[in-house]
């Protein structure tokens, strides 16, 4: 059994949310730059240069990429040979973001769901948990704008729909969408399982590094022709119009039940903030 | 790309100039309100009470910044989604409000109220909160600081840069774009 005491996971989850609202990943950096030089149209150009001005601003003067800093997401892997010592697991990760959310000057955007007063510091986070093996602790921040949220769907398909019954969901939703989930928008898709594991595997879809395809081929080729009709719809950067309207698709697929075909899509933003740190 | 330069309050004639598709540089005061200072306004429109500022040929911006850490301005100040305000947009246009900066598609009621009203819907890229910060030359919070996030805040910007998404004459930036590029 290795020891891991709540306050290093504490100040490990403190930086890392911090981190990931300041300082845009490579990965998405360059996928900005690419889809700066595919854009055909001279609108779409100017915004994506725009938002790769940002990135490098945010990153030189350590501010939010964005002011929506996001729901805290938090996605843990816990090897099965930790001993957490020292408190909650939850607990020493909620306050983490506390810290980060108030020292890192990143807005608080957690309210209640009617009367709309906000929580103050940002909690609870939104805390995903995995066993895994080994005797170490993953830890992925992933905070999450609500202009991309707003957007995503958990549709329980009928069987017979199939690959075209999911990809005109998919369509469907970006059209949705249109200029509001800040495109060029991320597309996560989780196919199968249930109606709830549908809805987290579409979240974990978001979490695959840009410009990668899924190791299965069919569902390789489902991404790509997905990432062709997106681009298709002429929504464009901002939604201004062009011909880069998403810069990335990743599918997760798991059997579901034999009557069913759940399928969730969920949009995320160009901002896309992710940062994780194993212990 | 040719950049208008503009200034706020927004006169008829500066309106009656631009549309959809134009970039611009945006100087002046403008203030931010989102969902909740919104709902205030209305409120106290309804209770005959006043609103806290003078809304004549002023630009609110559908923005809640990220705290301004120490020596800085302001945090970061991207725009929000503003068909959440659309409910209140006709109201606050009959009043005399002449510009709206924010992201993302009008109802057809609000697109019809800007015509009505000689007033004009701005576009701010979002997402791009760190470089808007930049146009903000100072700021200060002017009614509903309970909202924290969502509290009326004066800003004076400076070369803020926008597009045109709609404009007086039905053009709509959103709707002209996905039609060229769609294939």
């Amino acid at each position: 059994m290795r020891e891991i005491d709540v306050n290093e996971i504490i100040s490990v989850v403190e930086k890392l949310f911090v981190d990931a609202n300041y300082n845009l990943s490579q990965n998405v950096l360059d996928m900005l730059k690419k889809a700066s030089e595919k854009e055909d149209s001279p609108v779409g150009k100017d915004v994506i240069n725009e938002l790769i001005a940002n990135a490098n601003l945010a990153r030189e003067e350590q501010i939010p990429i964005c002011q929506d800093t996001g729901l805290a997401v938090t996605f843990i892997e816990i090897g099965q040979d930790v001993h957490i010592t020292g408190g909650l697991l939850t607990e020493a990760i909620t306050e983490g973001v506390r810290r980060g959310y108030k020292n890192g000057y990143l807005r608080k955007s957690c309210c209640h769901p009617f009367t709309r007063k906000n929580t103050g510091d940002n909690t609870p986070p939104i805390i995903h948990t995995k066993i895994v093996q080994g005797d170490r602790l993953k830890i992925i921040a992933l905070p999450k704008g609500g202009g991309s949220e707003n957007y995503g769907e958990v549709r329980m398909l009928v069987p017979s729909q199939g690959k075209d019954g999911v990809k005109s969901f998919v369509l469907d939703m970006v059209n949705k969408g249109g200029p509001n989930p800040c495109p060029p928008i991320i597309v996560g898709v989780g196919i199968g399982g249930n109606f709830e594991s549908s809805a987290l595997l579409s979240k974990e879809a978001l979490m695959v590094p840009l410009g990668t395809r899924n190791e299965d081929p069919d569902i390789a080729v489902l991404e790509l022709e997905l990432i062709d009709e997106i681009n298709k719809t002429g929504i464009g950067p901002q939604g201004y119009g062009g011909t880069v309207t998403t810069l990335d698709v990743h599918v997760k697929m798991l059997p579901c039940h034999i009557a069913s075909l759940p399928v969730a899509v969920n949009i995320q933003c160009h901002a896309h903030r992710i940062k994780e740190v194993i212990i | 790309m040719e950049i208008k330069r503009i200034k706020t309050p927004l006169e008829d004639y500066v309106i009656e100039g631009l549309r959809a598709g134009e970039k611009v540089f945006l100087s002046g005061y403008i203030f931010t309100a989102r969902d909740a200072a919104h709902k205030r306004f209305i409120d106290a429109l309804e209770k005959g009470e006043e609103l806290p500022l003078d809304i004549k040929g002023q630009v609110i911006y559908y923005c809640g910044p990220s705290p301004a850490p120490p020596g800085r301005v302001i945090g970061a100040c991207g725009p929000t989604t503003s068909s959440r305000m659309d409910a209140y947009s006709p109201k606050m246009l009959s009043l005399g409000l002449k510009g709206m900066i924010g992201k993302g598609k009008r109802s057809q009621i609000v697109r019809d109220a800007i015509k009505t009203h000689k007033a004009v819907y701005f576009g701010a890229t979002g997402g791009a909160g760190a470089l808007l910060s930049k146009s903000v030359v100072s700021s200060r919070a002017i009614a509903y600081e309970d909202l924290g996030p969502e509290a009326v805040v004066r800003l004076e910007v400076k070369d803020m840069p926008l597009f045109v998404i709609n404009d007086i004459y039905g053009n709509d930036l959103y709707e002209e774009g996905k039609r060229h590029y769609r294939k």
